[in-house]
């Protein structure tokens, strides 16, 4: 298996996957403003020692925290974005993106990487907020459809993390045939029987609630997010009044059951790893360390 | 008889030949070849008028209050309607309806979105928008299909899935998923016709299909340009322009490789001639039934999901 040698032997890891944050700089929490050394902060996942707070995070920390050592090999990012409407509404499309890009560092809304979580193998898809609200267009559609394909020929299983507003409608009826396509594609993998893990995270909304973030084998949450079908500032505005307190959040769809658990993400990892343990056709316990290496 | 603001030559023009009209049933001058004269103009009028409309044009003609709905097209173009209710879970939501019909000698499966004509009529369908219940209740009634391997037409004519309280409590998110992959893997024929709105995925939750039509005069597409004007421009003024950039016309939605065809309406719209536009319908869901009918299932499910796989627009280096 060529994507596990190199994994392996950690040759595909970017420097931006190394440590980002120089030491002795505060963190000033978004929720209860209150300061964290950015070590510490990093240290603990990124969620606010105070007051529990999950901070919004991208592909970058997800990979770190999850991957083994964070190494892992990127996959299809030679899939880049285009604009095939020439869209134009305050801004141009086209120039939102080379913005976007620029401001980022990334080249769309979804990354796509394989690696060991504890010595399982696992493809995380994982969504990225920053760009332009980590909304689905033809790329993520394509990334997400190929890494479905990936897990299925290989037997890997898959984890999309979502973080996301809906729909890029900047590609109108090309982001919506994402849903589509990704779901589709979902089916050809639960056929397969390998396992497919839903991380949805503060936002899931629109499209990407109405597809693949919904579909998991198992549906997971991180604390307090907002997952939902259309957005809380359409449904006031629908309804005529203030939602109840907890609506869409992540608590809310437990009690509704439509997730099946809720992970802080200081437990990501392990539970993940519990569950891929379980899952694997040949239940097998994770090795130490030192057998590991050798 | 109601215009829209880009009728307005047609309305002159209908205008003139009512009191061309007038005086003609008073007798004494022999009108009938101004008649005959303005009739051809209007005709030619309505030619070139319809055929260069723009986006928002369409939109505007899509929500025509005397355009047929679904259950139009099924009193006119099916027979043996036998309606079937509910998703055997919570209750039956009256913005989709379905059940078993004849269509040209066969059975079938019909489901569509179905819209009110009268303030009483459109609150009862919740104006088109289903609930969870909407969803789950076609996946019912395809799986039904599928059972007693019959064909399934859907028909979508809908604003947009319901955004409310009840509906993201019963899971509005995870009923539109689950058909999308469903659907993706019925062993049917699954036809699916825009007949007005398209809106988003509301109307894609009953789209999934192997062969995807637009009407001449439907929208489809990820958001309503209301919707896009308010949420891109911050603004409700937008509407046009929006209508325009999100190329949502059923010529578009051909040129982009987002649907399989365009079926053509009478001139002036599917509200102008009903009975013409039936006949229209009829005939062309007759051809693409039986294109279908001739693959097996899984060349069926093969070629679907490879289809809506190829949807998209990015660079690969
Ligand atoms: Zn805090």
């Amino acid at each position: 298996m060529s994507w596990y040698k190199r994994v392996k032997e950690g040759i595909t890891t970017l420097t931006s996957e190394k440590k980002s944050v120089p030491d002795g700089l505060w963190h000033k929490c978004f929720r209860c403003k209150k300061a964290i050394l950015s070590s510490d902060h990093e240290a603990n996942s990124y969620v606010c020692s105070h007051c529990n707070y999950h901070d919004k995070i991208g592909s970058r920390e997800y990979f770190t925290i999850l991957f083994d050592e964070g190494k892992f090999e990127e996959l299809f990012s030679n899939i880049k974005p285009s604009d095939p409407l020439e869209f134009v509404d305050t801004k141009a499309y086209k120039d939102r993106l080379e913005d976007t890009i620029q401001k980022t560092g990334l080249d769309d809304a979804l990354r796509v990487g394989v690696g060991m979580l504890s010595e399982t193998p696992l493809v995380i898809a994982c969504m990225d907020f920053g760009f332009i609200g980590g909304s689905m267009g033809s790329v993520m559609g394509e990334r997400i459809a190929r890494a479905i394909d990936f897990s299925r020929e290989n037997k890997i299983p898959l984890l999309i993390i979502s973080k996301s507003g809906g729909a890029r409608m900047m590609e109108a009826a090309f982001s919506l045939m994402q849903m589509a396509k990704t779901s589709a594609k979902l089916a050809l993998l639960d056929r397969a029987g390998v396992p497919f893990i839903s991380l949805l995270t503060d936002p899931t909304t629109g499209g990407v609630t109405a597809s693949f973030a919904m579909l998991g084998d198992l549906n997971i949450a991180e604390p307090e997010a907002l997952i939902g079908f259309a957005g809380p500032r359409i449904i006031r505005e629908t309804i005529g009044k203030d939602l109840p307190k907890g609506f869409q959040s992540s608590e809310f769809l437990l009690e509704h059951g439509f997730i099946d658990m809720i992970v802080p993400r200081s437990a990501l990892k392990s539970k993940l790893s519990q569950i891929l343990h379980l899952l694997a056709e040949k239940q097998i316990t994770p090795k130490n360390k030192s057998e590991a290496s050798a | 008889m109601a215009y829209f603001d880009f009728e307005k030559p047609i309305q002159d023009l209908e205008e003139q030949l009512k009191k061309v009209k007038e005086v003609a049933e008073k007798g004494k001058v022999n009108v009938s070849a101004s008649i005959k004269e303005l009739e051809q103009k209007i005709i030619e009028t309505k030619k070139s008028l319809y055929k260069n409309l723009n986006g928002w044009q369409r939109v505007q003609i899509s929500r025509h209050p005397d355009r047929p709905y679904t259950l139009d097209y099924i009193e006119n173009c099916f027979e043996n309607f036998i309606e079937l209710h509910g998703d055997r879970n919570v209750k039956d939501d009256k913005a989709i309806v379905g059940g078993f019909a004849t269509f040209n000698g066969e059975t079938v499966m019909v489901i569509g979105h179905q819209k009110g004509r009268n303030t009483k009529q459109r609150q009862f369908r919740n104006f088109g928008m289903p609930n969870p219940e909407g969803y789950r209740k076609a996946l019912r009634l395809m799986k039904l299909a599928q059972k007693f391997n019959k064909p399934i037409i859907t028909l979508i004519d809908t604003p947009g899935a319901s955004p409310g309280l009840d509906a993201e409590e019963r899971g509005q998110g995870e009923a539109i998923a689950k058909n999308l992959m469903e659907m993706s893997m019925l062993r049917v024929p699954i036809i699916c016709i825009i007949i007005g709105e398209g809106a988003s995925g509301g109307a894609l939750g009953i789209g999934v299909g192997d062969r995807v039509m637009m009407m001449e005069n439907t929208w489809y597409s990820v958001i309503s340009p209301e919707s896009c004007s308010s949420i891109l421009w911050r603004s409700w003024e937008h509407k046009e322009k929006a209508a325009d950039a999100l190329k949502l016309t059923a010529e578009d939605m051909l040129k982009n490789k987002l649907i399989d065809g365009v079926i053509p309406e009478p001139l002036g719209g599917a509200h102008e001639n009903p009975i013409e536009s039936y006949q229209i319908f009829k005939s062309e869901v007759i051809k693409l039934l039986n294109e279908l009918k001739k693959l097996s299932p899984k060349k069926l499910i093969d070629t679907r999901i490879q289809k809506f796989s190829s949807m998209g627009s990015f660079i690969e280096n």
